[in-house]
């Protein structure tokens, strides 16, 4: 097995492995409690809406819009550590297929992997901050796995530059 | 094992998914949507029980919707699991009994987890043992569990090749495969991959946020319009509020299609030497897979403005996916079966 089909299997089990996790942890400790949270203070502010208490019924919202921030930030963590695990398993299967030499793609493989694990790191991070850094971190993830996913894309275009040889 | 069981798990997601899509998802919106307009009037009239009442109901639309959502997500993520754990057997160092336990095992959870999921709605905290924590919920846990377990062996069996001194190089003519059919679902499925993430990021950057903004200010608009006896204010928002679902969840959809199929048609070419049908036949089937996979996710987009005949059309591609994938898999038992008649002969 290549350095890069290596890195990019083990980095993507790897990557799955801790989206499940953190997905059996958020189901068992924290998933319900936050649906709760969020359905209580929609239904607490228009309650108050129907009391006619206004700023009751504004600081439930506030409450709600929080609530609701925090649980899709969470959600999508764990949706994509594993969505972008399966991905570089994937892609990692088939690497030695890129019509590149070995430094691009174990280059290609690192941009992936530290994509991979910035992107949904810096959308967990936002569930508890919403200052520059966590939208900074998300955004250089995904630019990372985008840039890297096209130089990918463009080794498939390319082609294996070898002839077809064991996957060893 | 895997394979057949991550295509069979692929295929019953998707079937479950298509069922879901015509026969529950639109009336579970229409549900949730008369709910909530239900609650925004009777804040309007002064009502509180019934406003209580009326987001009791929205709660169990909802959660009917969110698991059923999340059951075919999580089938078809852990078929495409099981397929890609079937690709990498080889260089996986355990014997064949203990590789074996593991796929069973991982099927089980794999199985459990959907099943579970899907009977939360329906069992909710009956005998439950916990405060929020229902026995459905406690299954579809034990089964992610397998799962998680299974996978971290795995990725120790691979390990333990990769750093052992018996390491030898290993044959696998599937990854060898440079068939057309193979080619071109490579090929598409990177490139639908790409498409997918150009799409998240499209709306991340443009969309999220606004969509986000749009959620709170409307629901306000709406809280303050009951509070202050304005019907037209209450009548206004709920539209807005309804287009702005629909709205999120077509772009959403698209993106997780479009990736998925993508990954999909990226682990079929990988199969492409074990479906036991003739060039011509697997090329078709490639085709019609990469037609359906592009067809739903663009048609899911047009849906808000294109209506019932983007929905269908939709569906339909859904159903090219479900053709084209059984089509693979009976090419498949096909061969499995070759192979099993030969060993047979040779005994």
């Amino acid at each position: 097995m290549s350095e890069a089909r290596r890195f990019l299997i083990l980095g993507g089990i790897a990557l799955a492995i801790l989206g499940m996790s953190y997905g059996l942890w958020y189901a068992v400790f924290a998933e319900h409690q936050a649906l709760d949270g969020i359905g209580s203070s929609l239904a607490t502010g228009f309650s108050a809406a129907a009391e006619k208490n206004s700023a009751a019924a504004q600081a439930a919202l506030d409450q709600y819009r929080e609530a609701k921030y925090r649980y899709d930030r969470q959600v999508d963590a764990h949706g994509h550590w594993i969505g972008l695990g399966m991905l570089l398993i994937v892609l990692g299967i088939g690497f030695d297929r890129l019509g590149f030499s070995e430094r691009i793609k174990m280059l290609l493989a690192r941009g992936l992997l530290a994509g991979a694990v910035l992107f949904p790191l810096g959308v967990l991070m936002q569930s508890s901050s919403h200052g520059p850094l966590p939208r900074a971190v998300a955004i250089v993830g995904s630019g990372l796995v985008i840039v890297s996913l096209a130089g990918i894309a463009l080794g498939c275009a390319r082609g294996d530059t070898s002839s077809p040889s064991p996957a060893g | 094992m895997l394979v057949l069981g991550g295509i069979g798990l692929i295929l019953a997601g998707m079937i479950f998914g298509d069922i879901f899509a015509v026969f529950v998802l639109h009336q579970n919106a229409a549900h949730v949507g008369a709910s909530l307009s239900a609650a925004a009037h009777a804040a309007l009239a002064g009502d509180a029980p019934t406003v209580l009442a009326s987001f009791q109901n929205v709660g169990g639309f909802l959660e009917n919707r969110g698991t059923k959502v999340d059951t075919h997500v999580h089938m078809i993520d852990f078929g495409y699991l099981a397929l890609m754990l079937a690709i990498l057997q080889p260089w996986v160092g355990f014997g064949e009994r203990a590789r074996r336990r593991l796929a069973g095992v991982f099927l089980i959870g794999a199985v459990l987890l959907p099943v579970g999921v899907f009977l939360i709605h329906y069992v909710g905290l009956l005998y439950a043992p916990l405060q929020y924590i229902g026995w459905a919920s406690i299954f579809a846990d034990f089964g992610g569990l397998l799962v998680l377990v299974v996978t971290l062996a795995y990725l120790g069996g691979l390990f333990k090749r990769s750093g052992g001194a018996t390491d030898t190089a290993v044959v696998d003519h599937l990854l060898a495969e440079r068939g057309a059919p193979a080619r071109l679902l490579l090929a598409g499925g990177v490139l639908f991959v790409l498409i997918g993430f150009l799409h998240g990021a499209y709306y991340a950057a443009v969309d999220l946020y606004r969509h986000e903004a749009l959620d709170y200010s409307i629901l306000s608009e709406m809280s303050a319009g009951a509070a202050g006896n304005n019907t037209a204010a209450v009548e206004s928002s709920l539209g807005n509020y309804g287009q702005l679902q629909g709205d999120k969840a077509v772009k959403i959809a698209a993106h997780a299609h479009i990736i998925e199929f993508g990954i999909l048609a990226i682990l079929l070419a990988f199969f492409q030497p074990y479906v036991g049908l003739s060039d011509r036949w697997r090329r078709r089937w490639a085709l019609l897979l990469l037609l359906g996979s592009l067809l739903l996710p663009v048609c899911v987009l047009l849906e808000l403005r294109g209506g019932m005949i983007a929905g269908g059309l939709a569906d339909f591609g859904g159903l090219l996916v479900i053709v084209a994938l059984f089509a693979m898999w009976v090419g498949i038992v096909r061969y499995t079966g070759a192979l099993d008649a030969a060993a047979r002969e040779a005994r």
